[in-house]
Parts: C-alpha cells; sequence; structure tokens
C-alpha cells in the first residue's frame, strides 16, 4: 500500500513537471502579457490572455481570430495580433495576413509581409482584464 | 473490483509515459526519417530511385538549440516548409540573418530573422532558392547525428559553404 501512494506521487510530480516546463508545447494553454499593438482590444496595463494550442493544428482558425505567432522578425519574440485574411487571392498558400488592431502601433503583416502559417502558436480564446488586480478581476470573452 | 483497477492503472502509467515522451521529444531531441536525395551525400547516398523505408537515414534532432535560436553556419536543420506548415524539410543554413548570399544569378540579403538553407545536392533540391529565406521560428531542431544505417552511424558535420556567403 505504501508503494502505490509513493508510485502514484512519483507519476503525479513527473507529470506535473512536465506539464509546467517552461518551453511551450501543443497541449498547454499559457498565459501572456502585451503590449500596446492590440488596444483596445487589450490594454496594455494588466491585460492577460489564455492561448490555446489546438485550433490552428486542426485548421480551425478563420479571419477574425485573435492568434499567437512567433515573429519573422525575431524567432525569440511572441506577437499577438488578429487574423484578417487566410491563404487565397491576395494571401499566398501557407500563409495568413495578420494586423494589430491598434494600427498606428502595430508592427504586422503589413511591414513583414504574409505570415508562413507555420508560426502560428495558438489562438487566444480568453483574456483577463486587471489580472493583477484580484479583488476587481473579471473574466470576458474574447469574440 | 480486479480487472478495472488494472486497466486503470495501465492507464494512468500510460498517461505518465505519453507525457514524459511528449516532452522529451519537444524540448530535448527526436528521431527522424529523411526522405528523398537533396541532401545526399550527408544523407540517404545511395540514389537508387527505389528507397524503401527500411533504407531511410534516421537522423537525431535535437532541439535545444531552439531556446536561443542559435544557429550557426552549415547546421543541417529541420523546419516546416514555408508554403505548407504540415511539411517538414532537412536542409543545411548557408546564410544567417544579416548574410548576403551568392546565388547564380544573384546576391541575395538574408533579413533579419530569416535564414538561408540549402540541399547539399544542389542538382536535386528544393531549398531557398525556390522558396527565398526561411523564418528562423519555423526551425523545428538541428540534426547532430546519423542512427540508422549501422554502417552510417555517426555526427553529422557543420560543413560551412565555401565563397558563398559575405557576412555582414
Amino acid at each position: 500500500m505504501e508503494n502505490h501512494g509513493r508510485e502514484a506521487m512519483a507519476r503525479a510530480s513527473i507529470s506535473f513537471a512536465c506539464y509546467t516546463s517552461p518551453m511551450p508545447t501543443y497541449y498547454r494553454p499559457t498565459m501572456s502579457v502585451l503590449g500596446p499593438s492590440m488596444l483596445p482590444t487589450l490594454s496594455i496595463t494588466g491585460d492577460v490572455v489564455l492561448v490555446e494550442r489546438l485550433s490552428h493544428r486542426l485548421g480551425k482558425l478563420g479571419s477574425g481570430d485573435l492568434v499567437r505567432v512567433r515573429s519573422p522578425l525575431d524567432p525569440n519574440k511572441t506577437l499577438t495580433k488578429r487574423v484578417v485574411a487566410m491563404e487565397g487571392d491576395k494571401v499566398p498558400k501557407g500563409h495568413v495576413w495578420i494586423q494589430g488592431d491598434n494600427l498606428y502601433v502595430s508592427r504586422d503583416s503589413r511591414h513583414f509581409g504574409p505570415l508562413p502559417y507555420g508560426l502560428i502558436e495558438g489562438k487566444v480564446f480568453m483574456g483577463v482584464s486587471n489580472a493583477k488586480s484580484i479583488v476587481s478581476g473579471f473574466v470576458h470573452r474574447m469574440s | 473490483m480486479g480487472t478495472p483497477s488494472v486497466l486503470w492503472n495501465i492507464a494512468k502509467k500510460c498517461f505518465t509515459v505519453g507525457v514524459i515522451t511528449l516532452t522529451v521529444s519537444d524540448l530535448f531531441a527526436s528521431i527522424v526519417q529523411v526522405r528523398g536525395t537533396s541532401m545526399c551525400p550527408t544523407f540517404n547516398p545511395k540514389t537508387n530511385s527505389l528507397l524503401d523505408s527500411l533504407s531511410e537515414d534516421r537522423v537525431l534532432v535535437e532541439k535545444l538549440c531552439l531556446r536561443n535560436y542559435k544557429l550557426a553556419h552549415g547546421d543541417v536543420v529541420v523546419f516546416s516548409s514555408p508554403n505548407n506548415h504540415k511539411e517538414k524539410h532537412v536542409k543545411r543554413i548557408v546564410g544567417l540573418p544579416g548574410d548576403w548570399v551568392r546565388t547564380i544569378y544573384d546576391v541575395v540579403h538574408v533579413p533579419e530573422g530569416h535564414c538561408w538553407v540549402e540541399g547539399d545536392n544542389s542538382a536535386s533540391s528544393l531549398d531557398s532558392r525556390s522558396f527565398g529565406p526561411v523564418p528562423l521560428g519555423l526551425v523545428k531542431g538541428r540534426i547532430t547525428h546519423i542512427l540508422w544505417p549501422p554502417h552510417r552511424v555517426g555526427s553529422v558535420d557543420r560543413k560551412s559553404p565555401q565563397n558563398r556567403v559575405c557576412a555582414s
């Protein structure tokens, strides 16, 4: 019986360690904070978004979705932008056109061109406003 | 009482093993089969038309280089194709961000955040000469060793291209 307990603890701690490992992997939603390029949708003061990493692998991504992508200008940075157009007439095959909601300060496909689909890391499905303030925080759905 | 708990135990063990395997293969290293002759003679040197699945090279892909994207000239990398994210290609890095790469007709500048890749077998390789520089974010790993076939087991060397690159 003791062995059982220890084994279960070992299993649980290994799974927990793998699940919370620092590199992003495809089965785990992640949280992150953003800059001003997505105002007024997502604000810079304490908004946190939850990103799920399955939809884009299943092809369930369409224009209008908020996505987290790896920057084509610096692979160590990720960007959060909106998919404005999927592949078609103006966008080459295997690429998408992304833009930030705040066009004045956003660096997006208008600067670096269509984004290869393989750089998409996940879709934003929920945002938490004022994440720092536990008392007045509320959860709102991203459309 | 007997069978369900045995099945549940097996299920729990499988789940743990699955999670560990996924984490290791995402973060550290995985094994990949190389198809095609675009990297001949480094991989698949026998250019017979019937390359059956058993004779194709299996290689070790390490993922630790992806932490800071520290890649060097001559590294052989696995990357998702810019035109089809479901396909993966294996090529050698010829140019890094900021380099000027000499192609047959032209000298191309590799933009920041991108790399220029070419296959070792220039005659039959679809690489940056066709689809342009590849964003480093599409690189999925670096090939360090050949694991199969047994007579070709060994490390994959970094071969820097001669006279092809003027670094910035």
